[in-house]
C-alpha cells in the first residue's frame, strides 16, 4: 500500500473507533454531559486530560518550535507541564470538593456575585474559541495535506466528528473517545520518535538517545550545536532570549495552565477528592511522555533537515521536498542562482535561501527520515486525534457556559433539566459551526491571541481561584477589582505591542525585557496584590461562604457534584 | 508568588459548623499540615524549574549529566524539571491521602 492508503486507513479507522465509543457513551442527563456523571476513575480521566490538554499545537507545532528555538523552546516544556503541579497542589482538590460543573460556579458562589459570573463565564467563552480556531485549522491541514482534499471539506469532515460526539455525549462521550484519542495520539509521536532515534543515536528510546552519541560517534546535541554556529543560526543550546523573558514566559504558562477552563473541569469528572489528586499525576506522566519526547525529535529533525538540505543542489532532492514545497509550508528561492539550497541563519554572510515552517518538522518527519510509509499515515491520524480532543473539550466549555453558568445559573434559573440539556446540546452545535467557520478563515493572529489567552488565565482565574481557597477573608470587592485589574493590565500590555505597535516591539522597548507572552505573570502579581489590599478595606465576606471556604478544604463529605443546592 | 497567608482566619470562624467531624482546632492542624507539605513540595518545583532550568543554568552548564551529553541545565530545563514535576504530585497525592487518614477526614472506600 502507499501513503494514501495507508492514511486513509488508518485515519478511517480511528474515526470509527471514536463514533464507536462515542455511541456506547452517550449522555442522558445534565450531570453525564457536564462531568460526565462524576464517576470517572483517576486513570481513564488522566488520560482523557492529556488528550484534551494536548492540542494540534502540542502535536504538530511543539517538537518543530523547539527545533528552531532550541533552549528557548523548553519555556514550552516546563510551562506547560509545571502549570499541573500548580493544579495539583492548590486547585483541583479544593475544586473537586465544592463539587459543581464550572469555573464561574465557583466564582460566582464563592464570591456572590453574578457580575463575577458572567466575567468567568466571558472569559471562559474567549480563551476557549481562541483555542478552538487554531484546532480546527489544524484538523484541515492535516487533512488536506494528507488525504488530498482542499483545506474547507477537511474542516467540514472535522466539524462533522466532532458535532456527533461532542453533541451527543457531552462530557461523557468526549472523556471516553478521548481516552482512545490520546492511545491513538501517543502511539503515533513515539513510533516515529523511536524509528529516529535508533537510526539516528542506535538508541531505541528518545530521551535518552538525544544526549548520546550520533552513530559517527558524535555526541548529536555537539554536532546540532556546531552546525548552527557553523551556519549562522542561534546557538541551540544557548537560546537567544534573556533569562528573565525566559523566567516570566514560563511563570506565565505555569499560571495559565492551572487556569485554564477545560483543564480543570475535567477534574470534577472523578468520584473524590483523592481522584482528583491522583488523577492529576496521571494527567502528568501521560503529557510528560509526550514533552519528553518533543525536545528529542526536536534535535533529531533538525540535524536531519540540516544535514539533508544545508549546501545540497535542489534537483538531487527527495520527493518529500517537492510535495511539501506544493502546500507552501516550505519555500526555496534561488538568489544566487546556483541551484544549490543554501539554508543560512541571520549572522552568515551567505543569505538565506530556504524558508521552513515550523509544522513539517513534525509531519514531514517521517518522510524526510524515509521511514516506512504507513508511519506517515498514523502520523496524520495521531495529529487528528490531538486536535479533534482538544476542540471537542473546548467546544464542551463553552457549551457549559451557555446552558449552565448563564441560563440555568443567571438568566433563566427556572429552566427544566431537559431545557438545559437541550440548550447545552443547541449551545454546542453553533459553537461546533463558529468553530468551522475560524477554521476555514483562520484569522491571521493565532500566536498572538494564544499568548492573550494565557495571559488572561494566568492574570484572571488563577489568581481567583487561589485566593478563593487559601484566603477566607477574600471578599467579592478584593476578588472583582483584582480581576479588573489583572486582566485589564495584561490585556493592555499584550494589545498595545502584539496589536497596535507590532512593527516596534522589540526586547529593549519592553518592560524590564518582558515579553508580552510572559507578562501573564507580573499580571497576576497585579491581581493578587490588588484584590488582597482592597479586601482588606472592605467587609469581610459573609459567614455562609466563610463556612463553605472551610469546607472545601477538607475531603470528607465529598458532596457528589449537582446534590449540592443553591 | 503563590502563597497566600494561611494564618488570617477570622475570629468568628469557631461558630462555622464543622467540616467533618472535626474540631475547629484539628481543622486548624489538618490545613497547616497541608500548607507546610504543599510550601516544600512548591519549593522543589522551583528549584527545578526556575532555579536549575533557568536561573543557574549557565551555571549548571559547565559540567554534562553523567553517561550522556546534555549540558546539565539544558538537561533541567528540557528533561529534568519534567520529571520531578510528575514526581511531585504523587508525592502529594500520597501524604495528603496519609494525612487524610491521620486526621479521620479519608474519603470512605467503596
Amino acid at each position: 500500500m502507499d501513503v494514501q492508503s495507508w492514511t486513509f486507513v488508518l485515519v478511517g479507522l480511528s474515526f470509527a473507533l471514536y463514533i464507536g465509543v462515542a455511541i456506547w457513551s452517550r449522555a442522558g442527563s445534565t450531570k453525564e454531559f457536564y462531568v460526565a456523571g462524576g464517576g470517572v476513575p483517576p486513570l481513564a480521566n488522566g488520560m482523557a486530560t492529556a488528550a484534551d490538554w494536548m492540542s494540534a499545537a502540542s502535536f504538530i507545532s511543539m517538537a518543530g518550535i523547539i527545533s528552531f528555538a532550541g533552549y528557548d523552546g523548553s519555556v514550552y516544556l516546563m510551562g506547560w507541564t509545571g502549570g499541573y503541579v500548580l493544579l495539583a497542589l492548590l486547585l483541583a482538590p479544593y475544586l473537586r470538593k465544592f463539587g459543581k460543573f464550572t469555573i464561574p460556579d465557583f466564582v460566582g458562589d464563592r464570591y456572590e456575585s453574578n457580575t463575577a459570573r458572567i466575567v468567568a463565564v466571558l472569559c471562559a467563552i474567549f480563551v476557549s474559541f481562541t483555542y478552538v480556531a487554531g484546532q480546527m485549522a489544524g484538523v484541515g491541514i492535516v487533512l488536506s495535506r494528507f488525504l488530498e482534499v482542499d483545506q474547507t471539506t477537511g474542516v467540514l469532515i472535522g466539524m462533522g466528528i466532532v458535532f456527533f460526539y461532542a453533541v451527543l455525549g457531552g462530557m461523557k462521550g468526549i472523556t471516553y473517545t478521548q481516552v482512545a484519542q490520546y492511545c491513538v495520539l501517543i502511539f503515533a509521536y513515539l513510533v516515529p520518535a523511536i524509528f529516529l532515534s535508533i537510526l539516528m543515536s542506535d538508541n531505541p528510546i528518545p530521551m535518552l538517545g538525544f544526549g548520546g552519541s550520533g552513530v559517527d560517534g558524535v555526541p548529536l546535541l555537539q554536532k546540532l550545536e556546531g552546525l548552527h554556529k557553523d551556519l549562522g543560526f542561534d546557538s541551540y543550546l544557548d537560546g537567544s532570549k534573556s533569562t528573565i523573558d525566559v523566567f516570566m514566559i514560563t511563570a506565565s504558562l505555569m499560571a495559565g495552565t492551572a487556569g485554564l477552563p477545560h483543564v480543570i473541569v475535567r477534574f470534577y469528572t472523578v468520584p473524590k477528592v483523592r481522584d482528583a489528586r491522583k488523577s492529576v499525576g496521571w494527567a502528568l506522566v501521560f503529557i510528560a511522555i509526550l514533552y519528553l519526547t518533543a525536545p528529542a525529535i526536536a534535535v533529531f529533525a533538525r540535524t536531519n533537515l540540516l544535514d539533508t538540505v544545508s549546501n545540497q543542489p535542489y534537483n538531487e532532492m527527495p520527493e518529500w521536498f517537492t510535495k511539501w514545497e506544493s502546500t507552501g509550508l516550505l519555500a526555496w528561492e534561488d538568489q544566487n542562482g546556483d541551484g544549490i539550497i543554501q539554508y543560512t541563519g541571520l549572522s552568515s554572510s551567505i543569505p538565506n535561501e530556504l524558508e521552513v515552517n515550523r509544522d513539517i518538522m513534525v509531519l514531514a518527519n517521517p518522510e524526510i527520515a524515509a521511514l516506512p510509509d504507513w508511519v506517515i499515515g498514523l502520523v496524520a491520524a495521531g495529529a487528528l486525534a490531538a486536535a479533534l480532543s482538544t476542540a471537542a473539550g473546548l467546544l464542551l466549555v463553552v457549551s457549559t457556559a451557555i446552558s449552565h453558568d448563564l441560563l440555568k445559573r443567571a438568566v433563566m434559573p427556572d429552566i427544566s433539566e431537559k431545557g438545559e440539556l437541550r440548550a447545552a446540546r443547541i449551545a454546542a452545535g453553533v459553537a461546533v459551526v463558529i468553530a468551522g467557520w475560524f477554521g476555514i478563515n483562520p484569522p491571521g493572529y493565532v500566536a498572538e491571541t494564544v499568548a492573550l489567552a494565557f495571559g488572561l488565565a494566568a492574570s484572571s482565574f488563577f489568581p481567583a481561584l487561589l485566593l478563593g481557597i487559601f484566603s477566607k477573608r477574600m471578599n467579592r470587592s478584593g476578588a472583582i477589582a483584582g480581576m479588573v485589574c489583572g486582566i485589564g493590565f495584561t490585556a493592555g500590555y499584550i494589545i498595545y505591542w502584539q496589536f497596535l505597535n507590532r512593527e516596534i516591539s522589540a526586547a529593549d522597548r519592553w518592560w524590564f525585557g518582558i515579553s508580552p507572552q510572559g507578562i501573564g505573570a507580573l499580571g497576576m502579581v497585579v491581581n493578587l496584590v490588588v484584590a488582597t489590599v482592597v479586601s482588606r478595606f472592605t467587609a469581610p465576606p459573609s459567614v455562609g461562604v466563610q463556612a463553605m471556604v472551610e469546607d472545601i478544604r477538607v475531603p470528607k463529605g465529598s458532596i457528589p457534584a449537582h446534590e449540592i443546592e443553591v | 508568588m503563590s502563597e497566600t497567608s494561611p494564618n488570617n482566619e477570622p475570629s468568628h470562624s469557631q461558630a462555622h459548623p464543622p467540616a467533618g467531624s472535626l474540631s475547629s482546632d484539628q481543622r486548624a492542624a489538618y490545613w497547616s499540615r497541608n500548607i507546610r507539605l504543599l510550601v516544600s513540595l512548591l519549593l522543589i518545583w522551583s528549584v527545578a524549574s526556575f532555579g536549575c532550568g533557568i536561573l543557574l543554568r549557565d551555571w549548571l552548564d559547565q559540567w554534562v549529566m553523567p553517561g550522556s551529553s546534555f549540558p546539565v541545565g539544558f538537561w533541567f530545563a528540557q528533561q529534568g524539571s519534567i520529571i520531578i514535576f510528575v514526581v511531585l504530585v504523587f508525592i502529594y497525592a500520597r501524604r495528603m491521602n496519609g494525612l487524610d487518614r491521620e486526621f479521620g477526614v479519608a474519603e470512605d472506600e467503596d
